[in-house]
Formats: structure tokens, C-alpha cells, sequence
């Protein structure tokens, strides 16, 4: 390598267009220090993380998530009782099991403490029936962690498809969609999802015996056809606009040209480009899910007894309030606390991922 | 302008029509009727009453009876009690309005205060006790905040009676209906005014030595209450229907109750005259709320 200075380097001829090389300063090693990359290059995904891994708030809400997530899948491993088992002493039962308070045993049980065995608490009593609270609790939990899992996945299946559809079409498609969505829109929503819970729980009746689907009762599967029939048209309306936004672009415009038909565009250039608003929308949906599953629990059209879930132990336990006021508030604290998590990751990850909010 | 309100009031229109039919229908579709489950009815019994009440015609004919006498004014006679659906919509509503118009004044003038106090206060602590408290109701569903203030404040502290036709005492149901939009205006209003803080007219005005309240309530409020305007609709659907909760837990015979007991009692009229009116209700607060927004906002066009 040939060390260029103002006395060694060749001399340009006067006419010649061939730049002077001793015109040029070297760069100093600070100078040079300037183009050092200072940070890893990010991609749009890594970037978002790490500004949710900022915001406390979120953090806070997803350990609360996670320590949920765990407690509901090890608890029943751990807890001897069944959610739907009435708590029996040697295969005897016993009638002062029912209604125990928190960390109390039952007669019996207490013999059997005071005999120097080991007797699993009941860490949140027992119900009226002697059912273990806690347990119940915890399957309640599940139960309406899962409906509002399901449910978000069901609304944005349907809402991605059409929102595609309708969005990527356009022309006289997508105005008579549109049409449809609003209409549905502006269906009171609760007034329809108590009708059709109704209507779909007695039209079902018998039919699903012996599917797989009998084991998760009427109730829970018309609450999921009413999601699937309601609540898919605000993700349409967000899909169909995102698409709207970008179908225009240069880029999809090559695809096109390059021959690219409509299912490749849509899933390979224009989804990819909006995908973190759906996702945020999504995860913003399960907590309202959650509101209207403990809702219905709550007027007795949620979940099938024996099964549990957070809104029907909350009205089960209305009647004996004045005495047990401890049986409404685990319910009713678990639903806060996942509505109140979700709510609040929502939040972070809409400012952590979309791109109108960035600064 | 004419055009939009035009299309609008027409949408409006073809989804109750949409609301009743589906109603209709649906309530059709449950196996039994209104008098299936009297057990001691004879058939022939059973025959004149269905013949009264329509029901030995075709399902299709049946709703177009329904209509014409739906025209006419006519919701039909309850088949539980046989009083007239209407006079019992009218009675039972008195209550629910007087219970809903209180919660939604209270839910708007209160979130409107907090939001902006909190827009105002930005960073300081007013504002972060504001926003915890709201995060905090936005994520307590309806009823579990009637059955807590019920317990805390009549079981236990004993400050309120439990409501009584005689003794009516508004001010727990009220809370519990209007906890959760009071929320959720009070976060509306504060990134509304926040947002409207930050624009020029407003440094314009303050730079012109416009004295500060009346940059707040002149040049900030009126501009920032646009958003909120559009929530007034879905604010009275939510309360209406969150009210079919509430009235359960307080025992309070209103709207909601009848609906929620005509669906029960397969009380067809009923649930056809409860539905329509509910619906008609929150269709058309959606529609004057919308229509009010284009008209208050220069900004929007009229597609």
C-alpha cells in the first residue's frame, strides 16, 4: 500500500481531469473513530423490543402475565383437589367441608392434622358445595384466559381475511363489504351476544354429543360463533385500511408487473408491512374478550357448571356476599389483574411497535 | 352535509330493521315456545292462545304481522302477564333513563374535568393519581364495581340503603354504571387537550397575553371536546346495556331486567319490543352523536 503525500504521490499532469491527490488531508484517527458503527444495526422487530423492555409499566405487566401463566399450569399439578371434587376425607365424605374459610381444614381433616399427617390447605377455603376454592379459582382463571385467547384468534382470522379482501379488491367490492361491516357495527353488541348466546346454546342442543367439541359445552362454543359473528369487524375495518395505505406502493406495484398474483402480493409484501398494528390490535382484543366471557358467566350464559370460569365464580358468589365477601374477591381480583395486564401491555406494545407513534 | 345525514338516518333505518329481524327469527329458532312450558295447558287451551298471539302461522308471516302492527304502534301484550309491552317498556325505562342520564352526566362532566385538570398538571402529581385511578377502572368490569360498592358501602359501612321503589337512592348504581366511561373520558379529554395545548393558536393567543382561563375554556376546551363528542353514542349503548347488569345487582326493576326476564319466560313480544326499543335507542344516539360531530368540526369532509 503506497503512502500518498503532498512530496511522493505522481503529479498531475495541468490538463488532466484526474483528481490531485495531495490536495487531500489525511483523516485523523478521531475522524476516522466518527464512522466506527456506535450500534448494531437493528431490524424494525428488535428496535420495538427493546423499547418495550424500557417501559416499566409493560414489563411489569407481562411478569404479572408470565407468574399467572405458571401458577395456572403448575397449580393443579401441585394441589391434590379437583375443580369439580367435593372434598372427601378417606373416602368419607364430610359435611363440614363445605364453606371453609381460607387455610382452614374441615373436622375430619383437622383429626387428621392432629394425628401428625400431612393435609393439602385449602388456601382459599372451600365452596358451598366443599369443592376446593383455590382450584377453582385457578381453573376459572384458565378457563377465561383461554376464551380470550380463542376468541382474539377467531376475530382475526375472519377480520384478516375480509379486511384483505375487501381492502385489496376495492371497486364496488369493497364498498358492498364495507356496507356489511358498518351494519354489523352498529349492532348494540351486548344485546345481541345475551340473544344469540341464547338462541345458539338451545339450537345446538344435542348435536355435538360425543365430538370433541361436546367437552367444552354449548356455552362456550356459541360464545365463540357469537365472537366469530360480532366482533371480527372492527380488525376488518383496521386490515382493510392498513392494505388501503400500502397497496399502492411502488413495490407492490413491481410485484405486480413481475406477475405476481393476488394471494402472493398479499401475504409476501403487504401483510409483513402492517403486521405489528394487527398484532397490537389482537392482543388488545383479548382483554375485552375476557370482559364479555365473565360477562355472560356473569348472567349465567358464560361456561357450563361444574366447569368455572372468573365471571360465574364472581355470580355464584353474590349470594352468600355478606358472609364469604372473601370468594367474591378472588374472582373478581384475578379478572382485574389480567384485564389490567393486558390493558397495560397494549399500551406498551402500541408504543413500543407502531409506527404512527414513533418519534 | 344533507347528503350524509341523508345516508346515515337510511343506515340507521335498515339496521334496526336488521336488529328486529334477527331478533325475530332467532327467538324463533329456540326450541319451544312461550307456552311450552306450562305443563297443566291443555292443547285446546294452548290452541286459542297461540292463535292470539299468531303463533299457528308460518314463522315468515308472523313477522310481517308483527311489522304492520309495529307501524301501527302496536308491540303486542306481553304472553307472561298480559299487560301491554309498550306501557311496560314506558313504565320500567322511566327508571332505567333516570339511572342511565345520571350516569352519563356524571361519567361526561366529571372526565371531562379530570381530563383536563390531568392535561393541565402534566407530570405533576394530580395527573399521575388521575391516570393510576383511571387505568385502574378501566380494567373493573360493571359488575363486579356494583357487587364491591354494594358490599363495601351498604353491608358493611353501611352509608347507603339498598334501593327501593320507595326509597330510591341513585348514588351507588350511578357510580358503579358510570366508573368505567367516566375512565375513559378522563383519558380521552387529557390527550385530546394535550394535543390541542400544543398547537399554534393556542401559544398564539397566550403570546397576544390572553388571560389563561381564557385560553383554556375559550381557545383549549372547545377544540379538545370534539373527540369526546364522537364517544357519546357508544357511551349511552354502554350504559344502557351495562345497565342490564347493575339493575340485576341492585335489585332495580328497570329496562334491563325485563329483557333479560322476557328472554327467559320466552316472551316473545317482550323481547321483540325490549330489543327494538333498546336498539332504536343506541342506534340513533350513535347517529345525532356522529351528525353532531361533522358539524362541529370543520375539518371533516363529507364523503
Amino acid at each position: 500500500m503506497s503512502d500518498y503525500t503532498a512530496d511522493t504521490s505522481p503529479r498531475k499532469k495541468p490538463l488532466s481531469l484526474q483528481l490531485d491527490p495531495g490536495m487531500f488531508e489525511r483523516a485523523t484517527d478521531e475522524e476516522k473513530a466518527q464512522h466506527e458503527v456506535m450500534r448494531e444495526s437493528t431490524t424494525f422487530f428488535r428496535d420495538g423490543l427493546r423499547r418495550l423492555s424500557r417501559n416499566p409499566l409493560s414489563m411489569l405487566s407481562i411478569a404479572t402475565l408470565l407468574l399467572l401463566l405458571i401458577t395456572i399450569f403448575v397449580a393443579p399439578l401441585i394441589v391434590p383437589y379437583k375443580y369439580s371434587e367435593v372434598i372427601k376425607v378417606d373416602g368419607q365424605r364430610d359435611r363440614t367441608t363445605a364453606n371453609l374459610r381460607p387455610m382452614t381444614y374441615s373436622v375430619l381433616e383437622q383429626e387428621k392434622v392432629d394425628a401428625g399427617e400431612k393435609v393439602f390447605p385449602h388456601i382459599f377455603g372451600t365452596d358451598e358445595l366443599g369443592r376446593d376454592y383455590f382450584i377453582r379459582v385457578i381453573y376459572g382463571a384458565r378457563v377465561s384466559l383461554a376464551v380470550g385467547f380463542f376468541a382474539s384468534i377467531i376475530v382475526l382470522v375472519i377480520g384478516l381475511l375480509y379486511g384483505s379482501v375487501s381492502g385489496y379488491v376495492g371497486g364496488r367490492t369493497d364498498i358492498i363489504m364495507m356496507r356489511i361491516v358498518d351494519i354489523i357495527y352498529s349492532l348494540p353488541d351486548t344485546l345481541m351476544v345475551v340473544m344469540l348466546s341464547v338462541v345458539l346454546d338451545q339450537v345446538l342442543g344435542d348435536s355435538l354429543k360425543g365430538t370433541i367439541l361436546a367437552s367444552l359445552g354449548n356455552n362456550m362454543i356459541s360464545m365463540f360463533v357469537v365472537f366469530g359473528l360480532l366482533y371480527w369487524v372492527g380488525m376488518a375495518r383496521l386490515v382493510r385500511g392498513q392494505i388501503l395505505a400500502i397497496k399502492n406502493n411502488e413495490y407492490v406495484l413491481a410485484a405486480k408487473a413481475l406477475g405476481g398474483n393476488a394471494r402472493r402480493i398479499i401475504l409476501k409484501h403487504i401483510l409483513p408491512n402492517c403486521i405489528s398494528v394487527i398484532f397490537i390490535a389482537t392482543a388488545l382484543q383479548i382483554p375485552s374478550a375476557i370482559f364479555v366471557e365473565s360477562f355472560l358467566s356473569f348472567i349465567g350464559l358464560g361456561v357450563q357448571a361444574p366447569m368455572p370460569s372468573l365471571g360465574s365464580l364472581a355470580n355464584l358468589a353474590r349470594g352468600g356476599m355478606q358472609i364469604y365477601p372473601y370468594k367474591m374477591l378472588f374472582p373478581a381480583l384475578g379478572i382485574c389483574l389480567i384485564v389490567l395486564s393486558f390493558n397495560l401491555l397494549g399500551d406498551g406494545l402500541r408504543d413500543a411497535f407502531d409506527p404512527r407513534l414513533r418519534r | 352535509m344533507l347528503r350524509y345525514s341523508v345516508k346515515r338516518v337510511l343506515l340507521a333505518v335498515v339496521t334496526i330493521f336488521i336488529i328486529a329481524a334477527i331478533t325475530f327469527f332467532a327467538m324463533n329458532a329456540i326450541p319451544g315456545g312461550p307456552f311450552a312450558k306450562e305443563k297443566a295447558s291443555e292443547p285446546r287451551i294452548k290452541a286459542v292462545l297461540e292463535k292470539r298471539f299468531n303463533l299457528d302461522k308460518p314463522v315468515g308471516e308472523q313477522f310481517l304481522l308483527y311489522l304492520r302492527n309495529f307501524a301501527k304502534g302496536d308491540f303486542g301484550v306481553s304472553t307472561k302477564t298480559g299487560r301491554e309491552v309498550s306501557t311496560t317498556i314506558f313504565t320500567s325505562f322511566a327508571i332505567s333513563a333516570r339511572l342511565g342520564s345520571m350516569a352519563i352526566l356524571t361519567a361526561l362532566v366529571m372526565g371531562l374535568v379530570l381530563g383536563s385538570l390531568a392535561a393541565l398538571m402534566r407530570g405533576k402529581w394530580p395527573d399521575r393519581v388521575i391516570i393510576f385511578f383511571t387505568t385502574l377502572f378501566v380494567a373493573v368490569p360493571s359488575f363486579i364495581l356494583a357487587t364491591l360498592l354494594l358490599l363495601v358501602f351498604s353491608h358493611l359501612l353501611g352509608w347507603f340503603k339498598v334501593w327501593s321503589i320507595s326509597d330510591p337512592n341513585y348514588t351507588l348504581p350511578v357510580l358503579a354504571l358510570a366508573l368505567y366511561p367516566m375512565a375513559y373520558i378522563t383519558r380521552l379529554t387529557k390527550s385530546s387537550m394535550l394535543d390541542v395545548l400544543g398547537q399554534d393558536y393556542i401559544r398564539t393567543a397566550r403570546a397576544k397575553g390572553v388571560k389563561e382561563q381564557l385560553v383554556i375554556f375559550k381557545h383549549a376546551l372547545r377544540n379538545a371536546l370534539i373527540p369526546v363528542v364522537t364517544y357519546v353514542g357508544p357511551l349511552t349503548a354502554y350504559i344502557l346495556t351495562g345497565s342490564l347488569v347493575v339493575e340485576t345487582v341492585f335489585n332495580i326493576g328497570g329496562l334491563g331486567t325485563h329483557f333479560v326476564t322476557g328472554i327467559n319466560n320466552r316472551d316473545y313480544p317482550m323481547i321483540m319490543g325490549t330489543t327494538i326499543f333498546l336498539a332504536t335507542l343506541m342506534v340513533s344516539m350513535t347517529l345525532i352523536s356522529d351528525l353532531f360531530y361533522k358539524a362541529i368540526d370543520p375539518k371533516i369532509t363529507f364523503d
